[in-house]
């Protein structure tokens, strides 16, 4: 092997243990006693036990946020993807005056801290009606998605060879054939991370669902996990907190594990050229 | 009948005017090939008749029928691209059936056309697969294949050999000129390889940067070129162009020098012209007589012999100007040796300063 080889392998095994560190140390703690145990450095855990885990489990709120969380999320990509879609192909494809504007304004959106438009939000959704529901979740979602979905999306569509849309439109194929027969197909590429990334920011969301919900019928995982405590007012609970913590990051590996294959390249080849 | 009827039409990108006052007719199962350098308009003036890109003002009209306004799937036409633009997520099969599905055709009538197409192209071992599990060759035949499986009353080709390799092009050249006789459609065809134009063509349309230069048969451009454009554009080697002077007009025929060494009466005439007029004369180097008897003559030394078996070019020179000449295979000229070249008379063209042919 090479230097520059061994060095590569060696950057590489410092990010892998600076990336995975933290979920490994949450891991190792929440298969510890509770107590003082709770602060023995130990980077193999001596007597690990499940009971953490238990703990969790046996909350009858981890159920019902957990079933929030997921389905707060999936509905979140759904729309948000259904909503980018149409509007990167309008953005990606059709000439119109204001274009460049309304696309900058878009990633301009996206800028604004959370926190700014908190309070915004929260009268927003109280005015709607919605509350301390799903449908005002879903909805503060997918505005913060959109921007970073639309402009991925956007940008895919326009590196898809026009000739082949051109075709469609001498085929006979309206906007809505071409769109979902022609460039959806196409697309799973950038659907899937984009999907993927609106998944993790709306599963680990915790502002914007403490505001807006108050119920443990309707609020998601974050919430539930803040709302532990422990014998005293002195003592976290970190042990049940970190197994808490695996038991929320699992899903999301899933997911991930799932559609990485479908994150497949050069699904495009074969189009346009010899 | 699908006559196509193409009435001063302009066309402008931004400030660009890409399209001047061009008029055309084409007339029904023709095959008409738009021909012309890299940028002249081709490829605009097929997508303003395919309805994907606007005119600023004029009139198309497919079968008498102004399709200004209507959108490409109303127009009864198909296009086959230069890039082929196949589906690439679908089979060959969706591929050809993609038009008629969207027509809503039965399933029967989807199979029996596709089928159909298949096996003129003879395609119908990859129905299954995907594009890019095909060659070039195929991909191109696929494409060909979406278009005929519409039976539309016009086709419209974007230059559709360009990617293919030269074997395969000829091939594809032939095929292309079975099909039409076999489909009996009229067929609108560009292309910037004149070989290909004066091969499959029953008429050609020359464009010089968005104006025609010239329309007619193949022969018609090769022997009676309006312009030294089309003169030039046809033919290859290129037509040779030698700067010249009027000596002397008569009542149907004009003299004028060659080189300064000889003189030459070509039955052309050109009534704005007189007597010292710089003109061009023009003439193919397969219509020079190397070492033989000719009307006028001129002698140069040969500078680079080509041997293609067939023939061999002479390249020859004076002043500059550069001369391709003709001759037969197995000649025994070589580089260095002076030849003798002679012009027929009935072979030259004159061209005027403006580079409109005498008639
Ligand atoms: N969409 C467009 N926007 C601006 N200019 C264009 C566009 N399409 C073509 N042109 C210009 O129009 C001219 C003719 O183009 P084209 O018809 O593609 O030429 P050809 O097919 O003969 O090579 C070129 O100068 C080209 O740069
Ligand atoms: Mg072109």
């Amino acid at each position: 092997m090479s230097w520059k080889k061994i060095s590569l392998v060696f950057l590489l095994l410092i990010i892998l243990v600076y990336t995975c560190f933290p979920f490994y140390w949450a891991i190792v703690s929440a298969l510890k006693k509770a107590g003082t145990g709770t602060f023995i450095v130990e980077y193999w855990p001596s007597e690990p036990v499940l009971k953490n885990f238990i703990y969790v489990l046996n909350r009858p709120a981890f159920g019902s946020t957990f079933f929030n969380s997921f389905l707060v999320s999936t509905l979140t990509v759904l729309f948000c993807l259904l909503i980018a879609l149409t509007a990167s192909y309008a953005l990606g494809r059709i000439q119109f005056k204001g274009r460049t504007v309304l696309l900058l304004g878009i990633l301009g959106t996206s800028m604004f801290p959370q926190v700014a438009i908190l309070s915004g939000m929260f009268e927003l959704v109280r005015s709607l009606g919605v509350y301390n529901t799903y449908q005002g979740l879903i909805m503060s979602y997918v505005v913060f998605s959109l921007p970073f979905t639309v402009w991925i999306l956007t940008a895919f569509i326009r590196d898809l060879p026009i000739e082949i849309e051109e075709a469609a439109m001498v085929d006979g194929a309206n906007s809505y054939v071409i769109l979902f027969k022609v460039f959806l197909p196409l697309m799973w590429p950038a659907m899937v991370t984009t999907g993927i990334l609106a998944f993790i920011g709306a599963w680990n969301e915790f502002l914007f669902a403490l505001t807006l919900t108050i119920s443990p019928e309707v609020t998601t995982l974050p919430v539930f996990m803040a709302s532990f405590r422990g014998e005293s007012e002195f003592e976290i609970p970190w042990p049940n907190i970190m197994a808490a913590s695996v038991l929320v990051t699992i899903p999301v590996l899933i997911v991930v594990l799932i559609f990485q294959n479908r994150i497949v390249k050069g699904l495009t080849a074969g189009a346009v050229k010899g | 009948m699908a006559d196509i009827n193409i009435n001063t039409v302009n066309k402008y990108f931004g400030d660009v005017h890409v399209i001047k006052d061009v008029s055309l007719d084409i007339k029904s199962q023709s095959f008409t090939v738009l021909v012309g350098p890299s940028g002249c308009g081709k490829s605009t003036m097929l997508r303003m008749i395919a309805g994907l890109e606007d005119i600023n003002s004029g009139t198309i009209s497919i079968d008498g029928q102004v399709v200004n306004d209507l959108p490409p799937k109303q127009r009864n036409i198909a296009m086959v691209f230069q890039s082929y633009a196949l589906y690439p997520h679908m089979t060959v099969f969706d591929n050809m059936a993609f038009g008629l599905k969207l027509e809503k055709r039965s399933k029967d009538e989807i199979n029996e056309r596709v089928n159909e197409a298949a096996r003129i192209l003879q395609i119908e071992d990859y129905l299954q697969r995907k594009p890019k599990q095909l060659s070039g060759g195929q991909r191109q035949r696929v494409a060909i294949g979406r278009a005929i499986t519409r039976k539309p009353k016009v086709f419209l080709f974007d230059e559709p050999l360009s990617n293919l390799d030269a074997a395969l092009r000829v091939q594809m050249r032939v095929e292309l000129a079975k099909l039409h006789n076999e489909l009996e459609a009229t067929m609108i065809y560009v292309t910037h390889d004149q070989t290909e134009a004066m091969t499959l063509a029953d008429d050609i349309v020359v464009l010089d940067t968005g104006i025609v230069s010239q329309k007619g048969s193949p022969l018609e451009l090769y022997d009676r070129p309006n312009n030294m454009f089309v003169g030039g554009f046809i033919g290859s080697p290129k037509m040779n162009f030698i700067s010249s002077k009027i000596l002397s007009k008569s009542s149907d025929a004009t003299e004028v020098d060659i080189m300064g060494m000889s003189k030459i009466s070509v039955s052309k005439m050109s009534a704005s012209s007189s007597e010292g007029d710089s003109v061009t004369l023009g003439i193919r180097p397969e219509h020079l007589v190397v070492n033989g008897d000719a009307d006028g003559s001129w002698e140069s030394k040969v500078f680079v012999v080509e041997k293609l078996g067939d023939v061999t070019y002479l390249y020859l020179e004076k002043d500059g100007e550069p001369l391709v000449a003709e001759t037969e295979g197995h000649s025994e000229i070589k580089v260095g040796d002076t030849v003798k070249v002679g012009f027929p008379a009935g072979r030259c063209q004159l061209f005027d300063s403006s580079g409109q042919a005498f008639k």
